[in-house]
């Protein structure tokens, strides 16, 4: 049994979803500043660091960022799963902390994917300047991140009459959400019809199937329990966190109509000690519309093959029976090149009671599921406001 | 090199190859496509490593028959870059061959709308326009 508990103390968001002004690291700097002085602590308390970028230029690696953010950490995380790379690095912050590595970790990511690149995620080739390794087969091909995701929907729809209407139910709860966040990128309310009437992109994914893209940035603060007593916030507890990897690259994707999620959902639930019915709100990567429902059924909130039925009745949203991406999502608020670091905060946020019109009535449990790749690497930490 | 008539011509990226893959490639200049099978354990895999993923065995070139079906496919109508700009909508898919391997590639000669999953189809090779000496297998409808 650890003898020091870890808990989130901080959170904090950069300026999105449009930030000319800020770099991408200067996004991950903004955001752990807001997020230590959420938590009443400054950078001198910080001596571990998880980080990495999705740029290709020069923050991509952990001690780039660690130094550019000022920070000189004693425990360093650089772990890259794509999108839910805070969700694999969570665990071992709060290991680190339990077994003293380090006393405090801050987890930070920024991008400008839209001021810089000014790009459409997933609109162009995958790795574009990259034709050989593991992304070799999909380049030659002109695979797409969006087709990569379409392929995994055609296959889901062929083996279990999925349709386009229950996809698009995804995006239009999403957007319930966005029009509380003042923030989002994309708030006016879309219906079915508006989602299979948006232009088709990779058969049979349309452009509301897809997310947005921002800038932005994010970062938490982990302390031990001990000097979260100190602080004015009240702690959230990291209850579960577990990882599974089934691939990376989607032409290596075994079954294209599951992924590694039950794999780490059953062991993040099992160390929770709570089923799925045990939770009170979930943000679930949204990238497109197939991976929430992929994870959905991966987490075992419905079964294999019957995502479909389960959001179409709009479940996901406002006042629904699983409130999901409850600040808007990738889908409509903010998608800045990999989303992991959000699902976390906006977790915090609920539990906190900070949700504004979006807060779920007495959250108490809340899912972050981070899918990472090409529904690749699944991670998933389930928080909690109440002390074990 | 002497250019086989028979082949497509089709634009794509110049592959980098690896230790690994060159003899894939090079076995498409010859028509023939070429899957990894190990020498230990009989597993089959694609794409080529050099060694087999399931046990280390040395591996060994087993040439495909080049039939295969559709596992799953999309039609890429959205691309923002060279040389497939010009050229959607185009169908990316992944084909299951008998030989235990699944294999991501470019289904050509037919209208996007005529894939469907299950489709039988049948290798073909094309030599890219940026260096005909480079040939990439494609499929087509059986």
């Amino acid at each position: 049994m650890a003898a020091r508990t870890a808990v989130i103390v901080g959170a904090g968001l950069s300026d999105y979803p449009r930030a000319p002004h800020l770099s991408a690291p200067g996004h991950a700097l903004q955001a752990m500043h807001r997020a230590l002085a959420d938590a009443g602590l400054s950078v001198a308390d910080v001596d571990g660091f998880c980080g990495v970028g999705t740029q290709g230029f020069y923050y991509d690696d952990v001690l780039s960022l660690a130094e550019f953010l000022g920070l000189k950490p004693r425990y360093v995380n650089g772990t890259m799963t794509g999108g839910s790379s805070p969700e694999f690095m969570i665990r071992d912050a709060v290991a680190a902390v339990e077994r003293g590595a380090c006393e405090t970790v801050v987890i930070a990511y920024g991008s400008d994917l839209l001021s810089n690149k000014n790009l459409f995620l997933g609109s162009g080739s995958i790795r574009k300047n990259r034709h050989g390794g593991v992304f070799l087969w999909d380049s030659l091909y002109g695979q797409t991140i969006i087709g990569a995701y379409a392929m995994a929907a055609r296959r889901h729809m062929h083996e279990f009459g999925t349709t386009p209407e229950q996809l698009a139910a995804i995006t239009v709860a999403s957007r319930q959400f966005a029009a509380m966040n003042p923030n989002a990128m994309a708030r006016k309310p879309v219906t079915i019809e508006d989602v299979l009437a948006s232009r088709l992109l990779a058969d049979p994914l349309r452009a509301l199937d897809c997310c947005v893209v921002s800038d932005g940035g994010g970062a938490l603060v982990i302390t031990t329990l001990e000097r979260a007593r100190d602080l004015a916030v009240k702690p959230v507890f990291v209850a579960g966190s577990a990882g599974a990897v089934s691939h990376w690259g989607v032409n290596q994707m075994p079954d294209f109509s599951t992924t590694a999620a039950p794999i780490a959902a059953l062991e993040a639930f099992g160390q929770a000690g709570v089923t799925p019915a045990g939770v009170d709100v979930v943000q679930i990567y949204d990238s497109f519309t197939i991976t929430v429902l992929l994870m959905l059924e991966g987490l075992g909130f419905c079964g294999r093959g019957e995502g479909g039925p389960f959001v179409a009745d709009g479940k996901l949203g406002l006042g629904g029976a699983l409130p999901c991406n409850t600040d808007g999502g990738a889908l409509s608020s903010s998608h800045p090149g990999m989303r992991g670091v959000f699902l976390l905060i906006e977790a915090v946020r609920q539990l906190r009671g900070q949700a504004g019109d979006a807060q779920v009535p007495g959250a108490r449990t809340a899912l972050a599921c981070g899918a990472g790749g090409f529904l690749s690497a699944i991670g998933v930490t389930i928080l909690t406001n109440q002390q074990p | 090199m002497k250019q086989d008539p028979a082949f497509l011509t089709i634009d794509r990226p110049l592959p980098e190859l690896a230790p690994e893959t060159a003899e894939f490639f090079r076995a498409c200049l010859r028509g023939e496509l070429l899957i990894e099978e190990c020498t230990a354990c009989g597993a089959r895999q694609h794409y080529p490593r050099g060694q087999c993923i399931r046990c280390g065995g040395e591996t060994r070139w087993k040439r495909a028959r080049g039939e295969g079906t559709v596992h799953t496919f999309t039609v890429i109508h959205f691309n923002v870059q060279e040389p497939f700009v010009s050229q959607t909508p185009y169908v990316v898919a992944m084909i299951d061959l008998p030989e235990g391997v699944r294999m991501l590639t470019n289904i050509v000669g037919c209208s996007p709308e005529a894939v469907q999953i299950g489709m039988p189809v049948r290798v073909a090779f094309a030599a890219l326009k940026a260096d005909p000496a480079i040939v990439i297998p494609v499929w087509k409808p059986a």
